[in-house]
């Protein structure tokens, strides 16, 4: 078998969301080689290349791939499928958004976001926000796939000394320019890879608490801070903040969900955590049935008590 | 300028689903159905545009079981002026794959050649969030996925879309396709008079045949299973409690 593994990079460096992916590709056994599509993306090709477990590094450089548009990436990637049994790429927002346009390119039904690999051709995916897990098989030649990255743990970055090879680009197939880009700037850890997430929900009741109530408990615990649907309906935070089903999928060692009562849509988000903490004035409220640990309470008092305990012990 | 909007039934957001017991899929039997939740912001995207003049007429195409008729009836209550039911059907062999829908959707297209193709981002069925990209493939256009605004200007559509970590926008060449995300609008009421209006407007069925399709299922879902239900832990009594547990006892801080 031979497998591709898309790489998400910002052209300087590569992202963990590659190193789950080729943790995933590693399950399905065999050769597997990177495809580094970007624009002077060179030490990305580089740190690509010290992934352990990886054959080989494509590397695709030209202007019209720097925002890894999803017409041209899809014109790099088809370029080389055919010679590969598996192609994958992580379930970000350019996996999401490249893989279902080189799937339908290939004739193939592309397999979503799986989360467990049974066998080359079969695979474990959640449906219904992850109420259920449904197996598939494929039959088609080549398996495009995307991969939660939450599934699978991540292969060490370095310890691989992989050949880095440059692939010709087709051309620009010119559909469609970037524009421009809006960055959350934030000094706290990325979401989808933080070790500790602190979350709010409809429960913080404005936009000015998160900052007040929610920010100093994240600074104490080095935390991402994120929100539930609710939260983010209601306008107090930004959309990029979101987990769960129709937001961000996370997995930290600890979860602390302020003020949230546990919605499926928001649970879908957030369950494989390894502890969950639940803070609520609602005993009955479902985000109980799921924390390890539940203070029933009013959060206003409780979140600043416990930054206090937390300063005391620093 | 034409729009076209894909509808999909689905199982509706706030049931909670069971899995059945043979393992064989999720019950959907005597289970409350609705639209899309992101289809629903399409259809509205869509109704926004006509509102504003920038488009003309917009069509609503929905491809499933003839139950799909009522969802389609929703749209056109919405602002649909007109929609299309591609019947598949219903039993065992049902289940239609996001590559047979961008098909079939593909062939209507070409049938109505709108400027704008309008779609949910995923269905909250089988989470897939691919038919919009494949559809785009398909017919060679371009795409912006996950939309959060959305302009029309001459011959281009501007698009800001939701990406990791913040905000993008893009610019495509029309025609095009956009899938919507949360908060690219809120959809509307439906109203009485709305839906009355709706029972009188156009409702064309088609046959996968007929549009030349093949559209048989290229996964086969081998078993469907409950996930490992986390148990629920203990109740502490404060917030000194819970950080001895959190250091000590979980060792995560």
């Amino acid at each position: 078998m031979t497998i591709l593994v898309l790489a998400e990079h910002d052209n300087k460096s590569v992202k963990k969301a590659t190193l789950n992916a080729v943790a995933a590709a590693q399950k399905i056994g065999g050769d597997i080689a990177v495809l580094v599509a970007g624009h002077q993306a060179g030490e990305a090709a580089k740190a690509a290349a010290q992934i352990a477990g990886v054959k080989k590094v494509l590397h695709a450089d030209a202007p019209h791939l720097a925002d890894f548009l999803a017409e041209n990436v899809t014109a790099v990637v088809l370029s080389i499928a055919k010679g590969y049994t598996h192609v994958l790429a992580p379930s970000t927002s350019n996996g999401k958004n490249i893989m279902p346009r080189v799937a339908a390119l290939l004739d193939v039904q592309q397999i979503s976001d799986i989360v467990a690999v049974e066998s080359p051709d079969t695979f474990v995916r959640p449906i219904y926000a992850g109420n259920a897990l449904a197996t598939v098989k494929s039959k088609d030649p080549i398996k495009v796939i995307t991969v939660r990255t939450t599934g699978f743990d991540a292969v060490a970055s370095t310890g691989g000394s992989s050949q880095v090879e440059t692939i010709p680009v087709p051309e620009d197939k010119k559909l469609s320019a970037f524009v421009s880009r809006e960055v959350s700037k934030s000094e706290r850890p990325e979401l989808t890879s933080a070790k500790i997430i602190v979350s709010g929900g409809r429960g913080m009741a404005s936009g000015e608490n998160f900052t007040k109530v929610l920010e100093p408990l994240a600074d104490k615990l080095g935390a991402a801070l994120g929100a539930s649907r609710a939260a983010v309906d209601a306008g107090f935070v930004p959309n990029d903040w979101q987990v769960g089903q129709t937001g961000k999928i996370v997995a930290p060692d600890l979860y602390v969900a302020v003020g949230i009562s546990g919605a499926i849509q928001h649970l879908a988000g957030m369950k494989d955590s390894r502890v969950i903490v639940a803070i609520n004035k609602d005993e009955e409220a479902p985000i109980f049935q799921i924390a390890d640990y539940g203070l029933v309470g009013d959060l206003f008092q409780i979140v600043p008590a416990l930054v206090e305990e937390l300063k005391k012990a620093s | 300028m034409k729009v076209l909007v894909s509808i999909k039934r689905v199982v509706d957001f706030n049931v909670k689903v069971r899995v059945k017991s043979d393992g064989s899929g999720v019950e959907t039997a005597n289970v409350k159905m609705s639209m899309n939740p992101f289809d629903e912001i399409a259809i509205e995207e869509a109704v926004r545009l006509k509102e504003k003049g920038v488009a003309t007429e917009i069509v609503a195409v929905s491809c499933g079981t003839q139950a799909c008729q009522e969802t389609l009836r929703t749209a056109l209550a919405i602002g649909a002026d007109r929609a299309i039911l591609v019947e598949t059907p219903s039993g065992e062999m049902s289940e239609l794959q996001p590559l047979a829908v961008a098909k079939l959707l593909k062939a209507i297209v070409e049938k109505e050649k709108p400027g704008l193709a309008i779609l949910g981002k995923q269905a909250i069925d089988d989470d897939s969030n691919q038919t919009g990209q494949m559809l785009a493939a398909l017919l060679g256009w371009p795409q912006a996925t996950f939309a959060s605004k959305l302009t029309i200007e001459g011959d281009k559509a501007q698009v800001t879309r939701e990406v990791d970590g913040g905000l993008e926008t893009l610019s495509l060449k029309l025609p095009a396709i956009v899938t919507t995300d949360l908060r690219l609008n809120e959809p509307r009421y439906v109203t009485l008079p709305n839906i009355m209006k709706a029972k009188k407007k156009t409702l064309e069925t088609l046959k996968p045949d007929a549009l030349g399709v093949d559209v048989s299922p290229r996964l086969a879902t081998l078993k469907v299973v409950e996930p490992a239900k986390r148990k629920a832990g203990i109740k502490v009594a404060d917030p000194k409690a819970l950080l001895e547990k959190l250091r000590n006892e979980a060792k995560v801080i």
